[in-house]
């Protein structure tokens, strides 16, 4: 019998995940307005369905860019000719600009350092073929985006090890957490080759503090590694205060133009804050020109097309649309948050606090029979197939406590949202806990507010902010 | 703030953080001459206008005869332009928002009914067999890691295609061991050569997994023969290996009746644990001559490798944007028949003027019947006959005729002063003015030899 690779046997793909199951349980029974009401709601999937309103009425008073014509002629063959792995540099300026914009305009993005990928999947892959070889490391701080465990070390052979955060702190990166993670790789005879965050987080729904950023470049620093900023959701920051990417950081602490600014790349992608995840425009920003070389040969494995390249470029490249785009996307996404975490409320059910992406980090702790990852799945079990609601477990972006559960809010209507809490309330009401729960969730909710208050405060008087910034 | 953290002074701080052996090895090959041409050409090219005495690229193999139907085609369908509000099409959000590594149903039919109608119905195409990548270049690559392991070797005939170096070896770790071929039988694949090949590996404790063709072969621009075919099936059966046969020029074989899919042999066949073990590769690149729609697909006999390479194809997804754009056109009956036809007299008609004006010159290519460019042999014109003579003329070719052509050494083949001239991607008048200033070099050479 001839056989296969290893990366066919392994379960490097990751699909055997809880995560990918409960997207199949969806696909098998989804639910619809009319048509299936009874279906389950997908509140698994991180896709950012507010604005595609404002994409349209572009598109409707743009009608070139889409049909592939410049000022009304048709450039249908530059087009179809273009596979220059450089990409399109109109294109690149305009990415570089709106990366630029959703940072305030705080630091440039040279459009030479951008190199294209399809997806943010594919950029974070090439990145780790160039950074780490088979059985290296690199170190993601808990709870992380599933996804990592096949696009960092499938076909790469790297390794993740863990930065344990926990709920003592609202699960902040803290000194001693990646003191450990690095020693842990040390015991399993992994050299360390990086850390890798993503900022705003996937699953938690938060951007990371100055105090975090700070830490995390003197840690590189001193480790003599890497930084990848997975900066995917920069765009969906919708709390009071203003995305701080390590770009920031790295300028405020005057590292431009040193080795360290070298080690730092930023990943993006146009999936999340403009929802156009089928289009696969991604983006490696790297300061160090061999990996721009690099990475630019190996984004032959993984082009945009040259169709989507024009079209994007003159999207982003209209500063009245991308300034419009923004403030519009943020405001849509705050209410629709602030919608899920009061319904949540309405439950007796808490979240983490969070201030960006498209998911909130649910507390379902007291909603488990016992403190253990079982009774997650258990849970999860229930939810998924009594309730209908699909939701992702803790236990599959590897959290190290039981009970949390990443919920999604922007990928459908405000009816569908309305309806799954509804469903979530009388499910919880109407089990054991749940009956004690509302009697006691007064109370309960009381001391939680506290102490959501307090992990508030704390991330506040951490970071640098002078109370009067914007 | 937080206590700083201490710096140490290990060596570690000397020492730049290294990359990857992957990222600062030079396996994606563009320090080749194959690359310095495009360079030269890229500093200084031609224009019929602007620039007529410049480098004219013959090296990049490009299908630009036939772009006139494709853009009538679209704009019929289209005319208000939008793409996402014509008659039964899906809205722009549904599209923008599809990433499902499936694909767009519809396209994989319409890519399933293309590949169809290019071999004339000789053989049927299952739509759930195709897995769609961003070109033939990540079709390729992902194979490879699905079929071999790192230090794994596939057999691949020469010459071939200078990218299979990066693409099959680059980033997976996979060798290529080549099977000898030469002009002795038209370069056609023989069973002697194959098993030497085979042994080359062994004797180096090589674990071999797969022969890997390109049918019609580039840089050859000829079909493999049927019989060819069939004998490189056994092998594979015989040595239990795979057989992925790259066929991103079949819709540019100038006769239709004289291009054998492995797909039409494998038709004929039940015995699953042989189909299991062939995959093909297609592109829209050359074809269609839309390289920069980045449309590639495996499409695989063996259910494994068909699940495992849709997985993985989430590295390298088809803008949606892209599928549903081509999705009618390549379903449409009536229009792909009409293009397939029409572009393979065209691409006919231009190698023919091509080889009959370098014949002229006593110049002889290799009978060919496909693809975009012909197989040139300029032996005769070496200094010596070793790849720094071929290489010696190449510059000559580049630098005085202002011609940007492949070396055969850069496509590994085993004799030297072949080259490969591509003849799609430019108007028929530069080939016309091509051929001239090769006529203009051949008889100032005639002349100064007959001195």
């Amino acid at each position: 019998m001839k056989q296969l690779s290893t990366k066919v046997t392994s379960n490097g793909h990751g699909q055997d995940s809880s995560y990918f199951l409960g997207w199949e349980e969806y696909e098998k029974n989804p639910y619809d307005e009319i048509k299936n009401p009874n279906g389950m709601i997908q509140m698994g999937l991180a896709e950012n369905q507010l604005c595609f309103d404002l994409i349209e009425s572009w598109l409707a008073k743009n009608p070139d860019a889409a049909s592939l014509k410049r000022n009304g002629q048709s450039i249908f063959k530059e087009l179809a000719l273009f596979q220059d792995y450089h990409g399109m540099p109109e294109f690149k300026k305009a990415m570089a600009e709106f990366m630029e914009e959703i940072r305030g305009n705080r630091v440039t993005f040279n459009p030479k350092k951008i190199v294209l990928a399809a997806g943010s999947t594919s950029a974070n892959e090439t990145l780790m073929f160039c950074l780490a070889e088979p059985g290296d490391a690199f170190l993601l701080p808990t709870p992380y985006y599933p996804g990592f465990d096949r696009d960092l070390k499938w076909r790469t052979g790297a390794e993740i090890v863990p930065i344990h955060c926990s709920s003592s702190n609202g699960f902040q990166i803290t000194e001693s957490a990646l003191q450990q993670a690095y020693q842990q790789a040390h015991k399993l005879g992994l050299k360390v080759k990086g850390v890798l965050v993503t900022n705003p987080s996937n699953p938690l729904g938060t951007a990371l503090t100055r105090r975090e950023l700070n830490l995390l470049v003197d840690f590189i620093t001193s480790k003599n590694i890497h930084l990848i900023s997975d900066e995917i959701y920069s765009g969906t920051m919708f709390g009071f205060e203003q995305f701080i990417s390590v770009m920031d950081v790295l300028k405020d602490k005057k590292l431009e133009n040193t080795d360290v600014t070298k080690r730092v790349h930023v990943v993006y992608s146009l999936s999340k804050d403009l929802g156009l995840p089928g289009f696969r425009v991604g983006a490696i920003y790297s300061n160090d020109d061999m990996i721009v070389s690099a990475a630019t040969k190996m984004s032959s494995f993984g082009l945009v097309s040259s169709q989507t390249q024009y079209l994007l470029s003159a999207l982003l490249s209209d500063k009245k649309f991308t300034s419009q785009y923004l403030e519009e996307n943020q405001k849509r996404l705050k209410s629709r948050q602030k919608r899920l975490v009061s319904g949540l409320e309405s439950a007796g059910i808490t979240c983490l606090r969070s201030n960006a992406g498209l998911f909130c980090w649910v507390d379902m702790r007291h909603l488990l029979d016992t403190n253990t990852f079982e009774a997650e799945l258990d849970l999860w079990k229930k939810i998924v197939y009594n309730v209908k609601l699909n939701i992702s477990p803790g236990s599959s972006c590897h959290c190290t406590e039981p009970g949390w559960f990443r919920v999604c809010f922007a990928n459908m209507s405000e009816d569908t949202l309305d309806l799954a809490l509804k469903r979530l309330k009388t499910f919880v009401e109407s089990t054991d806990c749940g009956r004690m729960i509302s009697r006691s969730s007064h109370e309960r909710l009381k001391s939680l507010r506290k102490k959501t208050v307090s992990n508030w405060v704390f991330r506040v008087s951490w970071s640098d902010r002078v109370p009067d910034e914007r | 703030m937080g206590l700083p953290l201490m710096i140490n002074n290990d060596d570690n701080n000397n020492n730049k953080v290294e990359l990857s052996r992957v990222a600062v090895s030079d396996t994606h090959g563009e320090d080749s001459p194959y690359f310095a041409g495009w360079k030269a050409y890229d500093e200084n090219p031609y224009d019929e206008s602007h620039n007529p005495s410049g480098v004219i690229q013959m090296g990049l193999a490009e299908n630009q005869v036939s772009f006139d139907l494709l853009e009538s085609y679209l704009e019929k369908k289209n005319p208000e332009g939008s793409l996402w509000e014509s008659k039964g099409s899906r809205g722009f959000r549904e599209n923008a928002l599809f990433q499902d590594y499936h694909g767009l149903k519809n396209f994989r039919q319409a890519m399933a009914s293309f590949m169809e109608k290019i071999r004339g119905g000789k053989a049927r195409f299952d739509p759930d067999r195709i897995v769609l990548t961003a070109g033939a270049t990540a079709a390729n690559e992902l194979l490879t890691f699905i079929l071999a392991n790192p230090n794994d070797a596939l057999l691949v005939p020469t010459p071939y295609y200078p990218g299979f170096d990066r693409d099959l070896r680059w980033r997976t770790g996979v060798r290529i061991v080549p099977i000898h071929c030469d002009s002795s039988n038209h370069f056609q694949i023989t069973p002697e050569a194959l098993e030497a090949a085979y042994k080359t590996a062994r004797d180096a404790n090589i674990r071999v997994r797969g022969v890997l063709i390109t049918n019609p072969s580039n840089p050859l621009g000829a079909t493999v023969q049927k019989k060819v075919l069939e004998d490189l099936l056994d092998f594979c059966v015989r040595k239990n290996i795979h057989l992925v046969s790259d066929e991103i020029y079949s819709g540019s074989v100038f006769h239709a009746s004289e291009f054998t899919s492995v797909a039409e042999i494998v038709e004929n066949i039940d015995d699953v644990s042989v189909k299991e073990r062939v995959h093909i590769v297609y592109s829209l690149s050359k074809d269609l001559g839309l390289p920069g729609f980045r449309v590639g697909t495996i499409y695989s006999y063996n259910d494994n490798v068909v699940r495992t390479a849709r997985r993985m194809s989430s590295f390298t997804l088809v803008s949606s944007q892209t599928q549903h754009m081509l999705a009618s056109m390549l379903s449409d009956e009536e229009f792909t028949e009409k293009y397939i036809r029409i572009n393979r007299e065209r691409l006919r008609r231009r190698y023919e003027t091509i080889v009959e004006g370098l014949k002229k010159e006593g110049v002889e290519c290799l009978k060919g019947n496909a693809g975009l460019f012909c197989w040139m042999n300029l032996g005769f014109l070496l200094n010596t006959n070793t790849k720094e003579g071929e290489l010696e003329l190449w510059d000559v070719i580049l630098k005085e005729l202002k011609l940007n052509i492949s070396p055969g050494s850069s496509c590994h083949c085993s004799e030297f002063g072949w080259f490969r001239v591509c003849f799609a991607n430019m108007s028929e008048k530069t080939l016309k003015i091509a051929l001239k200033r090769i006529h203009e070099f051949m008889d100032r050479r005639r002349k100064v030899l007959n001195c």
